[in-house]
């Protein structure tokens, strides 16, 4: 169904603008870059979430903001394919990345991964060298390029590269919170990604790191399309341009699945949402 | 302002703190978990006095030179010859055969348990393997010499030369290593379960596949439990008696060729204490001799290991 110049195996990700059908019926237009119809994830059989389509455009910021357990994380890890390594985890719907099906049985999750970087909730740098963690993506997928150059080049986009090159060989452990998730967005930059997902990426940091990671990702927005879940509704309306709103429903039977209730630009949903439970979660009056 | 604070916070009889006394249990307690952290410290204290005392005696009738350079072991003969070397090479044979199955298998079992295998599977097979090592070395020995040799006798390659005999270093050693993969792959399991699920993540969220995220983050990661498990293992070997004893023969024999039958230290150390010899006399102080050797050289190989594990770990938080 896709384009075959637009494989996710070729090395370039096209960028002219190509319309797709989708399976639904609908066209993709070019600002899309990852689109899920009616997307279902469960554990162990229970729905974590439920019928989710949404389109996630190109070159902006969109964040996934809810109260605790509505399955933000959850929808964040279906884009780059990371509920695959649960075993209790499977999945229903299609999520399509510039018109193609992550989950077509041919598509390589590794090739997705390296497409669709992801920094995580707590700064995880492995415990090797800083250059070792920022080379650690490209030297794992065999690419062929100037690691030095890769590497300096991660961690200027990351801001980070000032404070760090005269000690690209010391430990990345010996390095602040804030330090280490910038050397984490670094890493995850290196693989030349086009999509960067962010899992409460400041929810470990004190408030001026977080201000650093902020800024950092309002810069990274002009090259890459940054999703981001956010306990923090300041967070979101700093530095999002989009915003979903997820919260649980709870089902006659007692069963609890996330559901996206409304997704529009940031500031309508803070200033006029369409949804009662919008409103109330960013009023603070639930959650 | 502060006066009206100072009246509600103080309360209108100011409570009484109790007198200090002493807690006889806490002493008690502080005194017995003292004793305990002691008492190997203090066993390996005593072992050492012990072995000090006849070594030197030893010594000062056997010149060091002799004992480390002559090649022939016959302690117990009319005419005595004292050159430890067969019965060194004779451990480090085995050892080394042992350690060549050992540390190989039991690196790869500790992998696919941590990385690889099912919860299911996990818990069915780090109890067995955890059993394993409870089971008696003189088990291990007779498993040696009516399986495993005739084993290799009946399917030995001609073009390698003779068949070992019903004694060999090698089959002693090959049963060895079966012997302490339970310790390396039980130990090396537990240090890379260890390894935080945060590091898997992160590696695999940049495109590594589980052999990469075994190999090049949770190895390294948990190196110095590996390296550990090593020693233990390796330590078990040189340590092992009933095995050698048993398989690999008890003829002191400068080789390092497998299939023939040799005497380990620790094979010498046992046979000789048996009561025949009598105390003081130079015999009874080639016991401790050797002991004392033996002693030294895992000290060493366990310095020489934790200085290694310093230099080349990674440090996760």
């Amino acid at each position: 169904m896709a384009d075959p110049s637009k494989q996710i195996t070729s090395a370039v990700v096209s960028v002219e603008p190509v319309a797709t059908t989708t399976s639904a019926g609908a066209s993709v237009a070019v600002d899309t870059v990852l689109r899920t119809n009616d997307v279902h994830v469960f554990y162990d059989g229970v729905p974590a979430i439920k019928n989710v389509s949404m389109d996630i455009q190109r070159n902006r910021i969109t964040a996934l903001i809810g109260p605790s357990g509505c399955g933000k994380s959850t929808l964040l890890r279906t884009f780059n394919r990371m509920n695959d390594l649960i075993p209790s985890a499977s999945m229903t719907g299609e999520v399509l990345y510039h018109g193609q099906d992550l989950y077509d049985p041919s598509v390589d999750p590794v090739e997705v991964r390296k497409r669709i970087g992801m920094v995580f909730q707590k700064p995880n740098p492995f415990p090797k060298s800083i250059y070792d963690n920022v080379a650690f993506g490209p030297r794992v997928l065999c690419m062929k390029v100037d690691m030095d150059e890769v590497v300096e080049r991660s961690l200027r986009h990351a801001v980070l590269w000032d404070e760090v090159k005269d000690r690209l060989k010391g430990s990345a452990v010996g390095m602040s919170g804030g330090q280490q998730q910038r050397l984490c967005i670094a890493r995850a930059l290196a693989t030349n990604p086009d999509v960067l997902l962010m899992d409460e990426p400041c929810s470990a940091l004190d408030p001026i790191a977080t201000g650093r990671i902020e800024d950092l990702m309002v810069r990274l927005r002009d090259e890459y399309t940054i999703v981001v879940v956010t306990h923090n509704m300041q967070q979101a309306t700093r530095v999002s341009d989009r915003t979903a709103f997820l919260t649980v429903e709870v089902d006659e039977h007692d069963q609890r699945t996330g559901v996206v209730v409304e997704y529009d630009d940031t500031a309508k949903i803070f200033s006029q949402p369409g949804d009662p439970r919008t409103e109330e979660y960013v009023t603070g009056r639930i959650g | 302002m502060m006066s009206t604070h100072e009246t509600i916070l103080s309360p209108a009889t100011p409570p009484v703190l109790g007198k200090s006394r002493r807690r006889v249990g806490e002493r008690l307690i502080f005194a017995v978990l003292v004793f305990c952290a002691l008492a190997s410290v203090l066993t390996t204290v005593g072992i050492v006095a012990a072995l000090l005392q006849p070594t030197i005696e030893f010594f000062s009738e056997v010149s060091p030179l002799d004992f480390f350079s002559a090649e022939e072991w016959a302690p117990f003969f009319a005419d005595p010859s004292f050159g430890v070397l067969p019965i060194v090479v004779g451990t480090l044979s085995v050892t080394f055969w042992a350690v060549l199955i050992a540390l190989p298998l039991g690196l790869c079992a500790a992998i696919f348990l941590s990385e690889y295998a099912s919860p299911r599977v996990r818990r069915v097979v780090k109890p067995v393997l955890e059993v394993l090592e409870g089971i008696p070395t003189v088990a291990y020995g007779f498993f040696a010499l009516t399986f495993i040799t005739p084993l290799i006798r009946d399917n030995w390659p001609g073009f390698l030369g003779d068949p070992p005999g019903i004694f060999s270093a090698g089959a002693a050693g090959i049963v060895l290593g079966i012997m302490i993969i339970p310790t390396v792959a039980s130990i090396s399991e537990d240090a890379m379960s260890a390894v935080p699920g945060s590091l898997r993540e992160g590696a695999y969220a940049l495109g590594a596949t589980r052999r990469t995220v075994a190999l090049r983050v949770v190895v390294p990661a948990a190196l110095s439990g590996i390296v550990a498990s090593f020693v233990l293992g390796v330590s078990r070997a040189i340590g092992e008696t009933m095995v050698v004893l048993i398989a690999a023969g008890n003829t002191p024999n400068l080789t390092f060729n497998p299939v023939e039958s040799i005497q380990t230290m620790t094979a010498f150390i046992a046979t000789s204490a048996t009561g025949d010899i009598g105390v003081g006399t130079l015999q009874y102080k080639t016991v401790f001799a050797v002991g004392a050797l033996l002693f030294v050289m895992t000290l060493t190989m366990n310095v020489v290991s934790t200085w290694l594990v310093r230099r080349f770990r990674e440090v996760y938080e």
